[in-house]
């Protein structure tokens, strides 16, 4: 057994959330430069420095990378030799409360109808899966409303085969235009039912899940390659960096659905994984 | 300060203007002042209005993070806007063709700020107060003086839309 205790995981998100918003990670970055070096228009490639120097700013003057810093969605690996001393929701909430406050970052979650402000950027939205072995592991993800709304789900009639999936991700894609901030990630879930597909696309999307065999690693080639002849493009403006990366995880379904979920993650792709 | 008249879809330009942020709820509460016949709290004329909501200023900054929100969502606000008698509006994204008309017909612009890039354009602003609607938090109306701030002619005064492609 491992003990794990509310100020190892309060402490954690703190940083985690502090990381996110103030330093965008590697992969992102790497993925930025290779855009931008591929791109052939001069807007594209304004668009895309402008970026790649806004990352710079935001970790040297300490400002968050974009205004929307979000709601923070945390998807918790709990491990079966895990002893914990708290529920996860009090820790995982306090470190949002404390790293919205101290960070100076923006508070942007409301009553759905009301409209009033939590003032603290609670509640987190959180998803726990248990699993083998004695580790705690949360990716967490501050994730802004641009590219959130833009997101979408369907049930596709099965006969529709691969071409069809490809079809309504391309559809999600052009109506998400310049408003989901591209260059965009996108998250793909396939099958399950209605609510597990979205959870496999907001899975896929955070952990970058690699394609678990060759069909699903076709698609993902298909869909990069036509997503990214729609002339999208940075900002909206034409390009060809739509889409720097998709991730899909699929899950045996009815015979009669095929349920399809696009998460689309903008280029501010703030996501930081902890392991205790 | 700028001539709009003067600039076409695909220009890239630096403001050094005056610029207050507005975004839906602000925008919901002018239109509904007008709609009253209630005097508005800031006179509008001859400036931008910024569709955005940035983070809290740091104690010792001058404005946090702050780019721009999805446009579209302001456009069913857009015959408030001539009313206003602003040069033009500051966003991200494509707008409707109500949008579009109006620009043509009011000689306003919409220009586009890249989305995301709130770092890179805090550092353009030079003054950031907030003067009206303080109890819509980030939402409130902010006035700001933007020195070098890099926007897109997305719609020009003749109805030139850049989405349109
Ligand atoms: S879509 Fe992403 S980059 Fe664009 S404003 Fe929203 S959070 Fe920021």
């Amino acid at each position: 057994m491992k003990e794990i205790n509310y100020s190892d995981i309060k402490n954690n998100v703190v940083k985690a959330i502090y990381d996110s918003c103030f330093n965008l990670n590697e992969y992102s970055l790497n993925k930025l430069r290779e855009a931008k070096d591929n791109e052939d228009k001069e807007m594209a490639k304004t668009i895309i420095s402008q970026l790649l120097e806004n990352a710079e700013i935001a970790t040297n003057d300490e400002i968050p990378m974009c205004q929307d810093t979000g709601i923070v969605t945390c998807l918790v690996y709990l491990g079966i030799d895990v002893r914990l001393n708290c529920d996860l929701e009090t820790p995982i909430n306090d470190a949002v409360k404390e790293a919205y406050e101290n960070y100076y970052l923006r508070k942007s979650v409301v009553d759905p109808l009301t409209r009033i402000n939590t003032k603290d950027n609670t509640p987190a939205i959180i998803h726990t899966t248990i699993v083998e072995g004695d580790k705690l592991t949360i990716y967490v993800v501050p994730k802004g409303a641009g590219s959130e709304n833009m997101s979408q789900i369907k049930m596709l009639n099965p006969t529709v085969g691969e071409n069809g999936i490809v079809e309504f991700v391309k559809d999600v894609v052009k109506q998400a235009g310049g408003k989901a901030c591209p260059p965009i990630y996108l998250g793909i879930g396939i099958g399950g039912n209605f609510e597990t597909c979205a959870m496999l696309a907001k899975k896929a999307l955070a952990t970058r899940v690699e394609p678990k065999n060759e069909t699903i690693s076709n698609l993902k080639n298909q869909i990069l390659e036509e997503v990214n002849s729609l002339d999208i493009g940075p900002m909206g403006l034409g390009g060809k960096s739509t889409c720097l990366d998709v991730f899909i995880e699929a899950l045996p379904c009815h015979i009669a659905s095929l349920p399809v979920a696009v998460n689309i993650q903008c280029h501010a792709n703030r996501v930081e994984k902890i392991e205790l | 300060m700028i001539d709009v008249t003067k600039l076409h879809v695909g220009d890239v330009i630096y403001l050094d203007e005056i610029v207050y942020t507005a975004r839906d709820a602000a925008h919901l509460r002018l239109s509904k002042m007008l709609e009253n016949g209630e005097k508005l709290p800031v006179n509008f004329e001859g400036s931008f209005i910024y569709y955005a909501g940035p983070t809290p200023t740091k104690p010792g900054k001058i404005a946090g993070s702050i780019g721009p929100t999805t446009s579209a969502r302001m456009d069913k606000f857009i015959s408030l806007m001539p009313k206003l008698k602003i040069k033009g509006m500051i966003g991200k994204g494509p707008r409707n063709e109500d949008v579009v008309k109006a620009c043509k017909e009011n000689k306003l612009v919409y220009l586009i700020a890249t989305g995301g890039a709130g770092a890179l354009l805090s550092k353009k602003i030079i003054s950031c107060e907030e003067i009206a609607f303080q109890d819509l938090g980030c939402e409130s109306i902010k006035r700001l003086e933007v020195k070098n701030f890099p926007v897109i002619v997305a719609i020009d005064t003749e109805g030139n839309d850049i989405f349109k492609r």
